[in-house]
């Protein structure tokens, strides 16, 4: 290289040059490295948002989240199972409590773990508004000017032509925009960039990563979800009082529920009815009819596992189903004291089920005097003989129902909550059989057990019901949420796939009278695509301004250096070396070890 | 109904015996591929020493320039494009693949590509069969998700081969593992055909399944090319550094592309699922809504779908972060694959959650 400058310099000014091509290509935080501040609280407070809305931080906040969310997978979680973690607590005497300290049983509302989420959303806003207005003015500026020596940049190419230079950079310009290139005139050069979108995909992405939390987190607030049973027939209005069980946000208030109600028509299952998989569950669905609001008209509807009813906000899922057998129950006299059906609880995949029929009052035994009855039941839809105590079948093949007796208190009035599935039998006795064995009974449909003296029966009807178990949950913000996601990706596409890239092309008349056209081309990435597309810009514009016969002297043959604008400095060199006149294309990385 | 009963058992034992001939096509490619490489190792190449032994301080200060052959009857031919390795990127060319330049290496190689078509059209015919013979699709069960898995992983080969990428230098890598994925589902994973359970039963399932094995296969794809990198670039630096690699590295090494194409080409690929990844656990999330009252509920399968979500936006960001490109991004996307791994299997055996299918 040149004798007079040492060759150290020379790069770095060059160097200079193309990064100040290369410079706001991007609106990627600059790295600076980790220095401390000297200037007291202010200069503390900067260095620690700098550092905050850095890439570095944000990487590791980004693993710390993926690292913090393992033991929650891990390890039971009391918001998806709490017996499980009941369970592990008792066998786990050491750990339990340590866990318990350091809320690994509820990893994702814990202190940490919210501490990781939060910063990593501060550091996204602090990331993202410098990075907008960065981008903003990116757009309301222009592409940077040439670099002296685009020999330096990734993609390069170059040629003669007999054309005029102000001819080229017109043609240049031209082609450029037409291209959808951001193009103008800088002295001797055309300065064009493109992909945009990218950046726009990027902040869309990160923007749109902000707006998914804030939906998520407004969903947690205000998220109601509640449990309802309702047997054919029966039907159901959306107030807190209506429901079996009810679970909600902080900030849910009655007056969020949707008014709305529905009673149930039908609820058919079907089941695999032969083959390995005898009894598989095919389909679920209820036959429901709905009306909003007060004074709503009747729709009519079905809601499948996979297809809730949509009112308002709230969502009606069907997640379990069962039967009500139809209980008829009479006094001595004749009377009915009790007719419903009794919903009975599931124990297995065969809808083998248990639950208790509760006779509370209007029974008066057979001296007249005021009692309680109560039924333990056990009913198989599809009963498969002799002793035989689990059915074989969930739908009602061969239904079975059978019952034990009692009399007496049924503790309902001590105001203890009880299930309504099993009886409380400290203060009630069995009625006895002729044998004096505790009375007990296999009905078929349409059957009915004698209670004995006189103390009345109890019929199993006919037409057994079923219900279905109606969840009814209401997230708002998931509307946001949803919409977040898909700009997300959207985003991220255009931020992946689109590159963002710079062309020059300068056009100078040499001393010999011919114009040497140059063009280069920046991507933001190294890819493939920016020599590809320079290589078809330069082809067409090469039909516009066609190649000359290069001169005879190749010292002159110099493609470096504009003809105006600064031209002091190392660079200005002819860098070409002579040796290398006589070889083909031939990029010079090889030239000088020849 | 027996008739219908008794086609799809016919079918189930089609997909069956397919399945299995797929396999022993594939074992038939994998010795092809492995005759490829050995074969490939009696050519002497050096470019990669070659390259990074010359003198590359000179070659850091020449610029790059154009000159075109003077004299008057110059051809005015069009312009060429001359491309500049970015500053501090090593120049190194790209090997020239398993056959390593020899001949016979070379027509092995042909072989074991036209041998794996052969057993990946087998293999779909034995996925499709299996379509069939459970009227839905063939993702109801780990069983099913292997042999589809594999499937994809070497149609996303074939395609990209198709598409004319250098990705020649795989198929060992890539047979090696889908014998070992279709040996497991074989054995281990076996389940009798059956329909499913109402719960799965959504077009979101055809979504979001599909989406999530296809992304896997690619990012599988993308982690093969990582760990080569990872070999590569550190033979490429011991050769730097005046060091002298074993004679079996540089056999096998030297017939790989460049580290700087390897990484190129697993970011590529990586980047590339990404939004698609993305994608997957979005449709996730609105078939969660739908069959179990809640987008997201931290179910462990929801939550390592999750982790490895960030992992891999780790290693994109990563490499956009001064002082993480290279050899630290690239660990970052094997961990990435790893949780994606641990996510497919490990899950599904050892955590369990609201995601285990009928036969595991
Ligand atoms: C929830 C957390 C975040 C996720 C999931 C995420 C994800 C991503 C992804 C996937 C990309 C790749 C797109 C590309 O390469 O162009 C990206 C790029 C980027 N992210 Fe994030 N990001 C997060 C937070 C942040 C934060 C806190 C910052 C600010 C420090 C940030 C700054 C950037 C920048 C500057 C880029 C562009 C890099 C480039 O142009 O190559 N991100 N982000």
């Amino acid at each position: 290289m040149s004798k007079t400058t040492p060759p150290a310099a020379a790069e770095r000014a060059e160097d200079q040059d193309v990064g100040a091509a290369r410079s706001q290509l991007s609106t990627a935080p600059q790295e600076d490295a980790p220095g401390l501040p000297t200037l007291g609280v202010i200069g503390w407070a900067r260095w620690f948002w700098r550092q905050l809305t850095s890439m570095r931080v944000a990487l590791l906040l980004l693993l710390l989240l993926s690292l913090g969310a393992i033991p929650g997978s891990l390890i039971p979680q009391s918001g998806t199972d709490a017996t499980k973690v009941a369970d592990f607590q008792k066998n786990h005497t050491f750990l339990g409590p340590v866990y318990d300290k350091l809320g690994l049983f509820h990893v994702y509302s814990s202190v940490w773990f919210s501490a990781i989420y939060i910063l990593l959303f501060i550091s996204l806003i602090g990331c993202i508004v410098p990075r907008s207005w960065q981008f903003v003015g990116q757009l309301r500026g222009r592409p940077p000017g040439a670099p002296r020596r685009l020999t330096r940049l990734p993609a390069y190419t170059t040629w003669r032509t007999e054309a005029e230079p102000e001819q080229v950079r017109e043609a240049a310009l031209t082609l450029l925009k037409k291209r959808r290139f951001r193009a103008h005139l800088a002295g001797d050069a055309v300065a064009a960039e493109k992909g945009y979108l990218r950046e726009t995909g990027n902040l869309a992405f990160h923007i749109a990563l902000v707006v998914m939390l804030v939906a998520f987190a407004w969903g947690q607030l205000f998220k109601s979800e509640g449990n309802k049973l309702v047997v054919e027939g029966d039907g159901f209005s959306n107030t807190l009082t209506q429901y079996d069980d009810f679970k909600s946000g902080n900030l849910f208030t009655q007056d969020d529920l949707d008014p709305f109600s529905f009673n149930l028509d039908k609820f058919t299952g079907t089941y695999e009815p032969s083959g390995p998989n005898r009894g598989t569950p095919r389909t679920f669905q209820a036959a429901v009819d709905y009306s909003i609001g007060a004074y709503g008209k009747d729709k009519k509807t079905t809601i499948k596992v996979n297809e809730p009813l949509q009112v308002g906000d709230s969502k009606v899922y069907l997640t379990a189903h069962g039967y009500a057998p139809v209980i008829t129950v009479r006094d001595g006299k004749g009377e009915v004291v009790f007719q419903d059906a009794v919903a009975l609880l599931p124990l297995d995949s065969n809808v083998t089920s248990t639950g208790a029929i509760k006779v509370m009052d209007g029974y008066r035994n057979a001296k007249g005097q005021k009692e309680q009855l109560g039924f333990q039941a056990a009913f198989l839809p599809t009963y498969g003989g002799g002793t035989s105590v689990v059915s074989q079948f969930p739908a009602l093949t061969n239904p079975v129902l059978n019952l034990e007796a009692y009399h007496g208190d049924l503790g309902v009035d001590a105001g203890i909550p009880q299930s309504v599935y099993q009886l409380d039998k400290t203060n009630l006795k069995g009625f006895k059989d002729s044998k004096g064995k505790q009375l007990r009974k296999n009905l078929r449909p349409g059957q009915t057990m004698q209670l004995p003296n006189g103390a009345g029966s109890v019929t199993f009807e006919k037409g057994i019901k079923e219900w279905a178990n109606f969840q009814v949950t209401r997230q708002p913000g998931s509307g946001w949420a949803l919409g977040g996601a898909f700009v997300a990706i959207f985003g991220l596409a255009g931020s992946l796939f689109i590159q963002r890239r710079r062309v020059w092309v300068r056009a100078a008349r040499t001393a010999d009278g011919v114009t040497v056209i140059e063009m280069a081309g920046l991507g933001r990435s190294e890819s493939a695509k920016v020599p590809e597309e320079l290589g078809d810009l330069a082809g067409i514009l090469y039909d516009q301004a066609p190649g000359a016969p290069e001169p005879e002297d190749p010292s002159e043959d110099a493609p470096e250096g504009p003809s105006e604008g600064p031209s002091e400095g190392p660079s200005e060199e002819p860098s070409t070396p002579d040796s290398t006149s006589d070889s083909d294309v031939v990029p010079a990385e090889g030239a000088e070890t020849k | 109904m027996t008739l219908a009963a008794a086609t799809n058992e016919n079918l189930a034992h089609l997909s069956n015996t397919l399945i299995y001939s797929a396999m022993a096509v594939y074992t038939l490619a994998f010795f092809a591929y492995i005759t490829e490489w050995i074969f490939g190792s009696r050519s002497k190449i050096g470019r990669t020493a070659a390259a990074l032994t010359g003198d590359t301080a000179s070659k850091a200060q020449a610029p790059a320039v154009t000159v075109k052959k003077a004299g008057t009857t110059a051809v005015l031919e069009r312009p060429k494009v001359v491309v500049r390795a970015a500053a501090g990127a090593r120049d190194v060319p790209d090997g020239p693949g398993a056959h390593g330049g020899d001949e016979q290496g070379d027509l092995y190689g042909r072989i074991a590509i036209s041998l794996t078509v052969l057993a990946f059209l087998i293999e779909f015919g034995g996925v499709f069969a299996r379509a069939l013979s459970v009227q839905r699709a063939p993702w109801g069960n780990m069983y099913e998700f292997n042999i589809t898995f594999s499937t994809v992983a070497v149609g996303v080969y074939l395609t990209l081969l198709a598409l004319r990428k250098n990705v020649r230098w795989l198929g060992l890598f890539l047979i090696t593992t889908v014998l070992l994925d279709l040996g497991i589902a074989v054995t281990v994973l076996y389940t009798a055909s059956d329909q499913l359970v109402p719960a799965l039963h959504s077009y979101w399932l055809y979504i979001h399944v599909s989406t999530a094995i296809l992304c896997g296969a690619v990012f599988y794809v993308g982690a093969v090319t990582t760990i080569l990198y990872l070999f590569k670039d550190s033979y490429e630096n011991k050769l730097a550094n005046g060091g002298t690699p074993g004679t079996f590295a540089t056999s096998f090494l030297e017939r790989l592309p460049s580290s700087a194409s390897l990484d190129k080409f697993s970011y590529r690929v990586n980047a590339a699922v990404f939004p698609l990844w993305t994608f997957t656990i979005i449709a996730g999330a609105i078939w969660a809504g739908d069959a179990w009252g809640r987008y997201w509920g931290w179910d462990p399968k929801e939550t390592w779908a999750f982790i490895t979500w960030v992992a891999y936006a780790c290693y994109l960001h990563a490499r956009a972060t001064a002082g993480w490109k290279g050899r630290k991004a690239a660990y970052l996307a094997l961990i990435a694959f790893a949780c994606w791994l641990f996510n497919y299997y490990g899950v599904n055996i050892f955590v369990g959650g609201m995601h285990s299918y009928a036969g595991v």
